[in-house]
Protein backbone atom coordinates (compact mmCIF):
# COMPACT_ATOMS: atom_id res chain seq x y z
CA UNK A 1 0.00 0.00 0.00
CA UNK A 2 1.30 3.44 -0.93
CA UNK A 3 2.01 5.62 2.06
CA UNK A 4 -0.17 8.73 2.31
CA UNK A 5 1.84 11.95 2.31
CA UNK A 6 1.01 14.68 4.80
CA UNK A 7 2.54 18.13 4.71
CA UNK A 8 2.69 20.00 8.02
CA UNK A 9 3.07 23.79 7.92
CA UNK A 10 3.94 24.79 11.46
CA UNK A 11 6.52 27.31 12.64
CA UNK A 12 6.87 25.93 16.17
CA UNK A 13 9.59 23.27 15.79
CA UNK A 14 8.65 21.25 18.87
CA UNK A 15 5.01 21.07 17.80
CA UNK A 16 5.90 20.04 14.26
CA UNK A 17 8.30 17.44 15.62
CA UNK A 18 5.59 15.95 17.82
CA UNK A 19 3.11 15.93 14.93
CA UNK A 20 5.67 14.36 12.62
CA UNK A 21 6.32 11.62 15.16
CA UNK A 22 2.64 10.88 15.76
CA UNK A 23 1.76 10.72 12.09
CA UNK A 24 4.83 8.72 11.14
CA UNK A 25 4.00 6.25 13.88
CA UNK A 26 0.58 5.88 12.29
CA UNK A 27 2.06 5.01 8.93
CA UNK A 28 1.96 8.31 7.11
CA UNK A 29 4.83 9.96 5.31
CA UNK A 30 5.32 13.40 6.81
CA UNK A 31 7.01 16.52 5.48
CA UNK A 32 7.35 19.76 7.41
CA UNK A 33 7.53 23.40 6.38
CA UNK A 34 7.82 26.33 8.79
CA UNK A 35 6.91 29.04 6.34
CA UNK A 36 3.66 29.50 4.41
CA UNK A 37 5.19 31.09 1.36
CA UNK A 38 7.81 28.37 0.88
CA UNK A 39 5.18 25.71 1.49
CA UNK A 40 2.94 27.07 -1.28
CA UNK A 41 5.45 26.42 -4.05
CA UNK A 42 6.05 22.93 -2.68
CA UNK A 43 2.32 22.28 -2.55
CA UNK A 44 1.79 23.45 -6.10
CA UNK A 45 4.68 21.39 -7.44
CA UNK A 46 3.75 18.21 -5.67
CA UNK A 47 0.46 18.23 -3.74
CA UNK A 48 0.39 15.86 -0.73
CA UNK A 49 -2.64 13.79 0.28
CA UNK A 50 -3.47 16.21 3.10
CA UNK A 51 -2.21 19.34 4.73
CA UNK A 52 -1.95 20.31 8.39
CA UNK A 53 -1.86 24.08 8.42
CA UNK A 54 -1.06 26.36 11.35
CA UNK A 55 -2.87 29.68 11.31
CA UNK A 56 -0.24 31.97 12.81
CA UNK A 57 2.73 31.77 10.47
CA UNK A 58 5.47 34.25 9.65
CA UNK A 59 5.19 36.18 6.34
CA UNK A 60 1.98 34.54 5.12
CA UNK A 61 -0.66 33.37 7.58
CA UNK A 62 -2.70 30.20 7.29
CA UNK A 63 -5.74 31.99 5.87
CA UNK A 64 -3.68 33.36 3.01
CA UNK A 65 -2.14 29.96 2.32
CA UNK A 66 -5.62 28.44 2.26
CA UNK A 67 -6.94 31.16 -0.01
CA UNK A 68 -4.11 30.48 -2.47
CA UNK A 69 -4.63 26.73 -2.34
CA UNK A 70 -8.31 27.02 -3.15
CA UNK A 71 -7.55 29.29 -6.09
CA UNK A 72 -5.23 26.75 -7.73
CA UNK A 73 -6.64 23.75 -9.58
CA UNK A 74 -4.11 21.18 -8.28
CA UNK A 75 -4.84 22.03 -4.65
CA UNK A 76 -8.46 23.14 -4.86
CA UNK A 77 -9.72 19.95 -3.23
CA UNK A 78 -6.74 19.23 -1.01
CA UNK A 79 -7.94 18.16 2.47
CA UNK A 80 -6.74 20.79 4.95
CA UNK A 81 -6.72 20.51 8.73
CA UNK A 82 -6.20 23.94 10.23
CA UNK A 83 -4.66 24.20 13.68
CA UNK A 84 -4.80 27.41 15.60
CA UNK A 85 -4.21 28.92 18.99
CA UNK A 86 -6.93 31.41 18.11
CA UNK A 87 -10.27 29.71 18.58
CA UNK A 88 -12.54 32.70 18.03
CA UNK A 89 -15.66 32.04 16.06
CA UNK A 90 -14.65 34.71 13.57
CA UNK A 91 -11.51 32.73 12.69
CA UNK A 92 -13.47 29.52 12.47
CA UNK A 93 -16.03 31.19 10.20
CA UNK A 94 -13.38 32.66 7.95
CA UNK A 95 -11.60 29.32 7.68
CA UNK A 96 -14.92 27.68 6.73
CA UNK A 97 -15.62 30.32 4.09
CA UNK A 98 -12.17 29.77 2.64
CA UNK A 99 -12.85 26.06 2.34
CA UNK A 100 -11.04 24.44 5.24
CA UNK A 101 -11.81 20.74 5.71
CA UNK A 102 -11.36 20.62 9.50
CA UNK A 103 -10.61 23.28 12.09
CA UNK A 104 -8.96 22.36 15.37
CA UNK A 105 -7.82 24.57 18.25
CA UNK A 106 -4.57 24.18 20.14
CA UNK A 107 -3.78 22.52 22.44
CA UNK A 108 -5.03 19.37 20.74
CA UNK A 109 -5.02 15.70 21.72
CA UNK A 110 -2.73 13.62 19.51
CA UNK A 111 -5.47 11.08 18.92
CA UNK A 112 -7.76 13.87 17.72
CA UNK A 113 -5.31 14.87 15.01
CA UNK A 114 -4.84 11.29 13.90
CA UNK A 115 -8.57 10.71 13.86
CA UNK A 116 -9.22 13.89 11.87
CA UNK A 117 -6.64 12.91 9.28
CA UNK A 118 -8.05 9.40 9.00
CA UNK A 119 -11.45 10.92 8.31
CA UNK A 120 -9.94 13.16 5.66
CA UNK A 121 -7.65 10.78 3.75
CA UNK A 122 -8.32 7.33 5.10
CA UNK A 123 -5.91 5.19 7.14
CA UNK B 1 -35.22 64.80 44.23
CA UNK B 2 -35.81 67.47 46.83
CA UNK B 3 -35.04 67.01 50.44
CA UNK B 4 -38.63 67.69 51.50
CA UNK B 5 -39.93 65.01 49.18
CA UNK B 6 -37.74 62.48 50.86
CA UNK B 7 -38.62 63.76 54.27
CA UNK B 8 -42.33 63.07 53.81
CA UNK B 9 -41.66 59.48 52.88
CA UNK B 10 -39.37 59.06 55.83
CA UNK B 11 -41.91 60.51 58.23
CA UNK B 12 -44.51 58.05 57.00
CA UNK B 13 -42.07 55.15 57.21
CA UNK B 14 -41.08 56.06 60.80
CA UNK B 15 -44.70 56.50 61.80
CA UNK B 16 -45.85 53.17 60.43
CA UNK B 17 -42.79 51.50 61.90
CA UNK B 18 -43.81 52.73 65.32
CA UNK B 19 -47.46 51.80 64.78
CA UNK B 20 -48.72 55.36 65.26
CA UNK B 21 -51.91 56.33 63.48
CA UNK B 22 -51.73 59.32 61.17
CA UNK B 23 -54.55 61.03 63.08
CA UNK B 24 -52.75 60.58 66.39
CA UNK B 25 -49.46 61.94 65.11
CA UNK B 26 -51.22 64.89 63.47
CA UNK B 27 -52.93 65.73 66.73
CA UNK B 28 -49.68 65.45 68.67
CA UNK B 29 -47.82 67.89 66.42
CA UNK B 30 -50.77 70.23 66.01
CA UNK B 31 -51.71 69.84 62.34
CA UNK B 32 -54.73 68.35 60.63
CA UNK B 33 -54.56 64.71 59.54
CA UNK B 34 -55.14 65.74 55.93
CA UNK B 35 -52.19 68.14 56.04
CA UNK B 36 -49.95 65.44 57.52
CA UNK B 37 -51.18 63.14 54.78
CA UNK B 38 -50.06 65.64 52.16
CA UNK B 39 -46.67 65.94 53.84
CA UNK B 40 -46.25 62.19 54.01
CA UNK B 41 -47.02 61.93 50.31
CA UNK B 42 -44.43 64.57 49.61
CA UNK B 43 -46.94 67.13 48.42
CA UNK B 44 -46.20 69.73 51.07
CA UNK B 45 -42.92 71.01 52.43
CA UNK B 46 -42.22 70.63 56.13
CA UNK B 47 -41.34 73.74 58.11
CA UNK B 48 -38.41 73.53 60.51
CA UNK B 49 -40.55 73.79 63.70
CA UNK B 50 -42.97 71.14 62.44
CA UNK B 51 -40.06 68.89 61.47
CA UNK B 52 -38.72 69.22 65.02
CA UNK B 53 -42.09 68.34 66.49
CA UNK B 54 -42.53 65.35 64.19
CA UNK B 55 -39.01 64.12 64.99
CA UNK B 56 -39.71 64.38 68.71
CA UNK B 57 -43.03 62.57 68.37
CA UNK B 58 -41.41 59.81 66.32
CA UNK B 59 -38.45 59.52 68.69
CA UNK B 60 -35.79 60.35 66.13
CA UNK B 61 -33.56 63.31 65.44
CA UNK B 62 -34.57 65.87 62.82
CA UNK B 63 -31.41 64.97 60.94
CA UNK B 64 -32.59 61.40 60.56
CA UNK B 65 -35.58 62.70 58.64
CA UNK B 66 -33.55 64.87 56.23
CA UNK B 67 -30.42 62.78 55.83
CA UNK B 68 -28.54 63.73 52.67
CA UNK B 69 -27.27 60.23 52.05
CA UNK B 70 -30.78 59.32 50.95
CA UNK B 71 -30.37 61.53 47.90
CA UNK B 72 -27.55 59.28 46.76
CA UNK B 73 -29.72 56.26 47.42
CA UNK B 74 -32.50 57.73 45.31
CA UNK B 75 -30.12 58.47 42.46
CA UNK B 76 -28.61 54.99 42.65
CA UNK B 77 -31.98 53.24 42.80
CA UNK B 78 -33.37 55.43 40.04
CA UNK B 79 -30.34 54.70 37.88
CA UNK B 80 -30.82 50.99 38.42
CA UNK B 81 -34.50 51.27 37.49
CA UNK B 82 -33.84 53.32 34.37
CA UNK B 83 -31.35 50.87 32.93
CA UNK B 84 -33.76 47.98 33.37
CA UNK B 85 -35.80 46.81 30.40
CA UNK B 86 -38.77 46.38 32.70
CA UNK B 87 -41.44 49.05 32.45
CA UNK B 88 -41.73 50.56 35.90
CA UNK B 89 -45.04 52.35 36.16
CA UNK B 90 -44.39 53.19 39.78
CA UNK B 91 -40.98 54.75 39.36
CA UNK B 92 -42.24 57.90 41.04
CA UNK B 93 -42.75 55.83 44.18
CA UNK B 94 -39.03 55.45 44.58
CA UNK B 95 -39.32 57.62 47.70
CA UNK B 96 -41.45 54.91 49.27
CA UNK B 97 -38.75 52.38 48.54
CA UNK B 98 -36.05 54.53 50.15
CA UNK B 99 -38.19 55.46 53.11
CA UNK B 100 -39.51 52.00 53.88
CA UNK B 101 -36.65 49.78 52.78
CA UNK B 102 -33.44 51.82 52.94
CA UNK B 103 -31.36 48.66 53.24
CA UNK B 104 -32.79 47.13 50.08
CA UNK B 105 -32.50 50.44 48.28
CA UNK B 106 -28.83 50.54 49.19
CA UNK B 107 -28.37 47.00 47.89
CA UNK B 108 -30.05 48.06 44.63
CA UNK B 109 -27.94 51.21 44.31
CA UNK B 110 -24.71 49.39 45.22
CA UNK B 111 -25.48 46.60 42.77
CA UNK B 112 -26.12 49.12 40.04
CA UNK B 113 -22.83 50.89 40.80
CA UNK B 114 -21.06 47.53 40.75
CA UNK B 115 -22.60 46.62 37.39
CA UNK B 116 -21.52 49.95 35.96
CA UNK B 117 -17.99 49.39 37.26
CA UNK B 118 -17.87 45.90 35.80
CA UNK B 119 -19.11 47.20 32.46
CA UNK B 120 -16.18 49.61 32.39
CA UNK B 121 -13.84 46.68 33.09
CA UNK B 122 -15.46 44.66 30.29
CA UNK B 123 -15.01 47.59 27.94
CA UNK B 124 -11.35 47.90 28.84
CA UNK B 125 -10.70 44.19 28.61
CA UNK B 126 -12.54 43.90 25.33
CA UNK B 127 -10.56 46.83 24.01
CA UNK B 128 -7.38 45.20 25.19
CA UNK B 129 -8.21 41.73 23.92
CA UNK B 130 -9.05 43.16 20.53
CA UNK B 131 -6.18 45.52 20.07
CA UNK B 132 -3.41 44.79 22.50
CA UNK B 133 -0.58 43.24 20.51
CA UNK B 134 1.33 42.28 23.64
CA UNK B 135 -1.53 40.30 25.10
CA UNK B 136 -2.26 38.54 21.80
CA UNK B 137 1.40 37.55 21.40
CA UNK B 138 1.72 36.47 25.03
CA UNK B 139 -1.36 34.25 24.83
CA UNK B 140 -0.24 32.77 21.53
CA UNK B 141 3.16 31.97 23.00
CA UNK B 142 1.62 30.28 26.01
CA UNK B 143 -0.84 28.24 23.97
CA UNK B 144 1.93 27.14 21.62
CA UNK B 145 4.09 26.00 24.54
CA UNK B 146 1.14 24.19 26.15
CA UNK B 147 0.35 22.47 22.86
CA UNK B 148 3.90 21.27 22.47
CA UNK B 149 4.16 20.07 26.08
CA UNK B 150 0.81 18.27 25.94
CA UNK B 151 1.46 16.57 22.63
CA UNK B 152 5.00 15.53 23.53
CA UNK B 153 4.06 14.34 27.00
CA UNK B 154 1.30 12.22 25.47
CA UNK B 155 3.82 10.58 23.13
CA UNK B 156 6.14 9.80 26.05
CA UNK B 157 3.27 8.42 28.05
CA UNK B 158 1.56 6.39 25.32
CA UNK B 159 4.53 4.91 23.50
CA UNK B 160 6.17 2.40 25.80
CA UNK B 161 8.50 1.19 23.07
CA UNK B 162 9.83 4.65 22.31
CA UNK B 163 13.50 4.52 21.29
CA UNK B 164 15.86 6.07 23.90
CA UNK B 165 17.07 8.76 21.47
CA UNK B 166 13.48 9.84 20.84
CA UNK B 167 12.80 9.80 24.56
CA UNK B 168 15.80 12.08 25.14
CA UNK B 169 14.72 14.35 22.37
CA UNK B 170 11.16 14.68 23.63
CA UNK B 171 12.30 15.18 27.21
CA UNK B 172 14.50 18.04 26.01
CA UNK B 173 11.58 19.52 24.10
CA UNK B 174 9.36 19.35 27.17
CA UNK B 175 12.06 20.98 29.26
CA UNK B 176 12.43 23.81 26.74
CA UNK B 177 8.72 24.34 26.36
CA UNK B 178 7.98 24.18 30.07
CA UNK B 179 10.59 26.92 30.54
CA UNK B 180 8.87 28.98 27.84
CA UNK B 181 5.56 28.33 29.49
CA UNK B 182 6.78 29.42 32.91
CA UNK B 183 8.32 32.62 31.54
CA UNK B 184 5.22 33.39 29.51
CA UNK B 185 2.92 32.78 32.46
CA UNK B 186 4.97 35.03 34.77
CA UNK B 187 5.06 37.80 32.17
CA UNK B 188 1.32 37.52 31.66
CA UNK B 189 0.57 37.56 35.39
CA UNK B 190 2.75 40.66 35.81
CA UNK B 191 0.97 42.30 32.94
CA UNK B 192 -2.47 41.53 34.36
CA UNK B 193 -1.33 42.61 37.84
CA UNK B 194 -0.56 46.01 36.37
CA UNK B 195 -4.15 46.14 35.18
CA UNK B 196 -5.39 45.28 38.67
CA UNK B 197 -3.52 48.19 40.16
CA UNK B 198 -5.41 50.49 37.85
CA UNK B 199 -2.65 51.11 35.37
CA UNK B 200 -4.44 48.97 32.78
CA UNK B 201 -1.13 47.54 31.65
CA UNK B 202 1.16 50.30 30.52
CA UNK B 203 2.31 49.44 27.05
CA UNK B 204 3.25 52.62 25.24
CA UNK B 205 5.28 55.76 25.89
CA UNK B 206 2.08 57.78 25.68
CA UNK B 207 0.55 55.72 28.45
CA UNK B 208 3.66 56.14 30.57
CA UNK B 209 3.33 59.90 30.20
CA UNK B 210 -0.36 59.76 31.07
CA UNK B 211 0.34 57.62 34.15
CA UNK B 212 3.01 60.07 35.26
CA UNK B 213 0.71 63.07 34.82
CA UNK B 214 -2.10 61.27 36.63
CA UNK B 215 0.22 60.63 39.57
CA UNK B 216 1.10 64.34 39.55
CA UNK B 217 -2.64 65.13 39.50
CA UNK B 218 -2.06 66.95 36.19
CA UNK B 219 -0.44 69.77 38.06
CA UNK B 220 3.28 70.53 37.89
CA UNK B 221 3.86 73.86 39.64
CA UNK B 222 7.62 73.87 39.01
CA UNK B 223 7.14 74.18 35.26
CA UNK B 224 5.76 77.68 35.70
CA UNK B 225 9.28 78.96 36.36
CA UNK B 226 11.81 76.15 35.86
CA UNK B 227 14.25 75.98 32.96
CA UNK B 228 13.91 73.14 30.49
CA UNK B 229 17.26 71.77 31.71
CA UNK B 230 15.79 71.51 35.18
CA UNK B 231 12.68 69.91 33.70
CA UNK B 232 14.80 67.31 31.91
CA UNK B 233 16.67 66.51 35.12
CA UNK B 234 13.36 66.17 36.94
CA UNK B 235 12.01 63.78 34.32
CA UNK B 236 15.08 61.55 34.57
CA UNK B 237 14.05 60.71 38.13
CA UNK B 238 10.44 59.81 37.38
CA UNK B 239 9.80 56.10 37.83
CA UNK B 240 6.68 56.15 35.67
CA UNK B 241 8.71 57.32 32.70
CA UNK B 242 10.69 54.14 32.19
CA UNK B 243 11.48 54.47 28.50
CA UNK B 244 13.49 57.18 26.80
CA UNK B 245 10.59 57.59 24.36
CA UNK B 246 8.23 58.42 27.22
CA UNK B 247 10.72 60.92 28.65
CA UNK B 248 10.97 62.61 25.26
CA UNK B 249 7.19 62.86 25.07
CA UNK B 250 7.04 64.15 28.64
CA UNK B 251 9.69 66.77 27.91
CA UNK B 252 7.75 67.96 24.87
CA UNK B 253 4.64 68.11 27.04
CA UNK B 254 6.46 70.12 29.70
CA UNK B 255 7.74 72.54 27.05
CA UNK B 256 4.18 72.97 25.86
CA UNK B 257 2.93 73.53 29.40
CA UNK B 258 5.64 76.07 30.03
CA UNK B 259 4.71 77.96 26.86
CA UNK B 260 1.08 77.85 27.99
CA UNK B 261 2.10 79.12 31.43
CA UNK B 262 3.89 82.10 29.89
CA UNK B 263 0.92 82.92 27.70
CA UNK B 264 -1.59 82.49 30.55
CA UNK B 265 -0.02 83.09 33.98
CA UNK B 266 -2.01 81.69 36.87
CA UNK B 267 -2.44 85.04 38.61
CA UNK B 268 -3.97 86.57 35.49
CA UNK B 269 -6.01 83.43 34.84
CA UNK B 270 -7.40 83.70 38.36
CA UNK B 271 -8.70 87.17 37.59
CA UNK B 272 -9.95 86.22 34.14
CA UNK B 273 -11.82 83.18 35.45
CA UNK B 274 -13.51 85.45 37.95
CA UNK B 275 -14.60 87.65 35.10
CA UNK B 276 -15.50 85.13 32.40
CA UNK B 277 -15.73 81.72 34.07
CA UNK B 278 -14.88 78.67 31.96
CA UNK B 279 -15.51 80.31 28.60
CA UNK B 280 -12.42 79.44 26.57
CA UNK B 281 -13.02 81.83 23.68
CA UNK B 282 -13.31 84.85 25.99
CA UNK B 283 -10.24 83.74 27.90
CA UNK B 284 -8.28 83.33 24.66
CA UNK B 285 -9.33 86.83 23.61
CA UNK B 286 -8.36 88.19 27.01
CA UNK B 287 -4.88 86.69 26.82
CA UNK B 288 -4.43 87.12 23.08
CA UNK B 289 -3.40 83.50 22.73
CA UNK B 290 -4.51 80.43 20.81
CA UNK B 291 -7.66 78.74 21.99
CA UNK B 292 -5.95 75.36 22.35
CA UNK B 293 -3.54 76.89 24.87
CA UNK B 294 -6.52 77.94 26.98
CA UNK B 295 -8.04 74.47 26.73
CA UNK B 296 -4.80 72.86 27.89
CA UNK B 297 -4.35 75.41 30.66
CA UNK B 298 -7.86 74.88 31.96
CA UNK B 299 -7.33 71.12 32.00
CA UNK B 300 -4.27 71.63 34.22
CA UNK B 301 -5.61 74.13 36.74
CA UNK B 302 -3.96 74.02 40.16
CA UNK B 303 -6.36 72.59 42.75
CA UNK B 304 -6.68 75.85 44.69
CA UNK B 305 -7.54 77.83 41.58
CA UNK B 306 -10.05 75.20 40.44
CA UNK B 307 -11.68 75.17 43.84
CA UNK B 308 -11.81 78.95 44.09
CA UNK B 309 -13.75 79.14 40.83
CA UNK B 310 -15.81 76.00 41.31
CA UNK B 311 -14.22 74.29 38.32
CA UNK B 312 -14.59 70.51 38.50
CA UNK B 313 -11.89 68.21 37.09
CA UNK B 314 -11.96 68.61 33.31
CA UNK B 315 -11.15 66.16 30.55
CA UNK B 316 -8.78 66.86 27.70
CA UNK B 317 -8.21 64.97 24.46
CA UNK B 318 -5.75 65.82 21.73
CA UNK B 319 -5.50 64.07 18.39
CA UNK B 320 -3.57 64.36 15.18
CA UNK B 321 -4.95 64.36 11.64
CA UNK B 322 -5.21 60.57 11.57
CA UNK B 323 -7.57 60.72 14.56
CA UNK B 324 -5.02 59.02 16.79
CA UNK B 325 -5.34 60.24 20.35
CA UNK B 326 -2.09 61.82 21.44
CA UNK B 327 -3.22 62.79 24.91
CA UNK B 328 -6.10 61.81 27.16
CA UNK B 329 -6.84 63.41 30.47
CA UNK B 330 -9.64 61.31 31.93
CA UNK B 331 -12.75 62.85 33.38
CA UNK B 332 -15.33 60.86 35.30
CA UNK B 333 -18.10 59.59 33.06
CA UNK B 334 -16.32 60.00 29.73
CA UNK B 335 -14.35 57.03 28.45
CA UNK B 336 -11.53 57.20 25.94
CA UNK B 337 -10.52 54.15 23.95
CA UNK B 338 -7.14 52.77 24.90
CA UNK B 339 -6.28 51.95 21.32
CA UNK B 340 -7.25 53.51 18.02
CA UNK B 341 -9.54 56.47 17.43
CA UNK B 342 -12.53 57.49 19.47
CA UNK B 343 -16.12 58.18 18.50
CA UNK B 344 -16.22 59.90 15.08
CA UNK B 345 -18.94 62.21 16.41
CA UNK B 346 -16.66 63.86 18.97
CA UNK B 347 -16.23 67.58 18.32
CA UNK B 348 -12.51 66.80 18.49
CA UNK B 349 -12.78 65.22 15.05
CA UNK B 350 -15.29 67.74 13.74
CA UNK B 351 -12.73 70.43 14.53
CA UNK B 352 -10.26 68.86 12.13
CA UNK B 353 -12.64 69.67 9.27
CA UNK B 354 -12.61 73.37 10.11
CA UNK B 355 -9.16 74.34 11.38
CA UNK B 356 -9.03 77.41 13.64
CA UNK B 357 -12.83 77.46 14.01
CA UNK B 358 -13.76 77.04 17.68
CA UNK B 359 -16.53 74.55 18.32
CA UNK B 360 -18.80 74.18 21.28
CA UNK B 361 -21.18 71.26 21.72
CA UNK B 362 -23.24 69.67 24.42
CA UNK B 363 -22.56 65.96 24.63
CA UNK B 364 -24.18 63.10 26.42
CA UNK B 365 -22.40 59.82 26.68
CA UNK B 366 -24.39 57.06 24.99
CA UNK B 367 -26.39 54.74 27.20
CA UNK B 368 -29.27 55.12 29.55
CA UNK B 369 -27.28 56.78 32.27
CA UNK B 370 -25.47 59.18 29.99
CA UNK B 371 -23.31 61.89 31.51
CA UNK B 372 -23.49 65.37 30.05
CA UNK B 373 -20.51 67.45 29.06
CA UNK B 374 -19.85 70.70 27.31
CA UNK B 375 -17.10 70.14 24.78
CA UNK B 376 -14.90 72.94 23.47
CA UNK B 377 -12.76 71.96 20.52
CA UNK B 378 -10.43 73.57 18.05
CA UNK B 379 -7.90 72.35 15.49
CA UNK B 380 -4.78 74.28 14.68
CA UNK B 381 -1.84 73.92 12.33
CA UNK B 382 1.03 72.44 14.26
CA UNK B 383 4.59 73.48 13.49
CA UNK B 384 5.88 75.96 10.94
CA UNK B 385 4.12 76.49 7.62
CA UNK B 386 5.76 74.63 4.72
CA UNK B 387 5.28 75.53 1.09
CA UNK B 388 5.26 72.09 -0.43
CA UNK B 389 3.92 69.99 2.39
CA UNK B 390 0.37 69.59 3.63
CA UNK B 391 -0.33 71.40 6.91
CA UNK B 392 -0.14 69.24 9.99
CA UNK B 393 -3.19 69.71 12.17
CA UNK B 394 -3.69 68.94 15.79
CA UNK B 395 -7.11 69.10 17.46
CA UNK B 396 -7.78 69.73 21.14
CA UNK B 397 -11.02 69.13 23.03
CA UNK B 398 -11.82 70.20 26.58
CA UNK B 399 -14.63 68.37 28.37
CA UNK B 400 -16.50 70.24 31.08
CA UNK B 401 -18.99 68.17 33.10
CA UNK B 402 -22.45 69.71 33.00
CA UNK B 403 -24.80 70.00 35.91
CA UNK B 404 -27.30 67.19 35.78
CA UNK B 405 -30.18 69.30 34.58
CA UNK B 406 -28.50 71.96 32.51
CA UNK B 407 -31.58 72.45 30.36
CA UNK B 408 -29.53 72.25 27.20
CA UNK B 409 -31.77 70.46 24.72
CA UNK B 410 -29.39 70.24 21.74
CA UNK B 411 -27.30 67.37 22.99
CA UNK B 412 -25.20 65.08 20.84
CA UNK B 413 -24.97 61.47 22.00
CA UNK B 414 -21.45 60.15 21.67
CA UNK B 415 -19.58 57.01 22.68
CA UNK B 416 -16.02 56.09 23.50
CA UNK B 417 -15.41 53.74 20.62
CA UNK B 418 -17.84 51.81 18.45
CA UNK B 419 -16.92 48.52 20.05
CA UNK B 420 -18.12 49.57 23.46
CA UNK B 421 -20.85 52.02 22.46
CA UNK B 422 -24.45 50.99 23.21
CA UNK B 423 -25.89 53.43 20.66
CA UNK B 424 -26.66 50.88 17.98
CA UNK B 425 -28.38 53.11 15.43
CA UNK B 426 -25.53 55.40 14.45
CA UNK B 427 -24.40 56.41 11.00
CA UNK B 428 -20.86 56.78 12.27
CA UNK B 429 -20.65 53.20 13.53
CA UNK B 430 -17.65 51.38 12.08
CA UNK B 431 -18.00 48.02 13.83
CA UNK B 432 -20.64 46.18 15.86
CA UNK B 433 -20.85 46.85 19.58
CA UNK B 434 -20.18 44.22 22.19
CA UNK B 435 -23.06 45.83 24.10
CA UNK B 436 -25.46 44.86 21.35
CA UNK B 437 -28.30 44.13 23.73
CA UNK B 438 -28.03 47.55 25.29
CA UNK B 439 -27.88 48.35 28.99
Amino acid sequence: MVQKRILVIEDEPNISEAIRFILTRNGWQVEVEADGLAALSRLRADPPDALILDLMLPDMDGFEVLRNLRADAPTRDLPVLMLTAKGQSADRDLAARLGVTRFMTKPFANAEVVSALQDMVGP
Amino acid sequence: MSRSALTGTRIRARRTLRGIRQTDLAREVGVSPSYLNLIEHNRRKVSAPLLGALAQALGVSSDALVEDSDARLVEGARAAALRSDTELGDLERIDDLIGRFPGWAKVLADTHARVEGLERVVEQLSDRMTHDPYLADALHEIISAVTSVQSTAAILNDDEALAPEWQDRFHRNILTDSGRLAEGAVALVNYIDNAKTGETGIASPQEEVEAWLAREMYHLPFIETASMDAAEAYLAGQVDLASSASRQLALAWLAQMQADARAIPHAALDAALGLHGVTPDLLAAEFGCDLDAVLRRLAHLPPDLAEAHGVPPLGLAICDMSGTLLFRRPVEGFAYPRFGGGCPLWPLYQALRQPHVPLRASLVTAGRMGRRFTAFAVARVSGPARMDLPPVLRATMLLVPQAEHSGDSAVLAVGASCRTCPQLECDARREPSILATGG
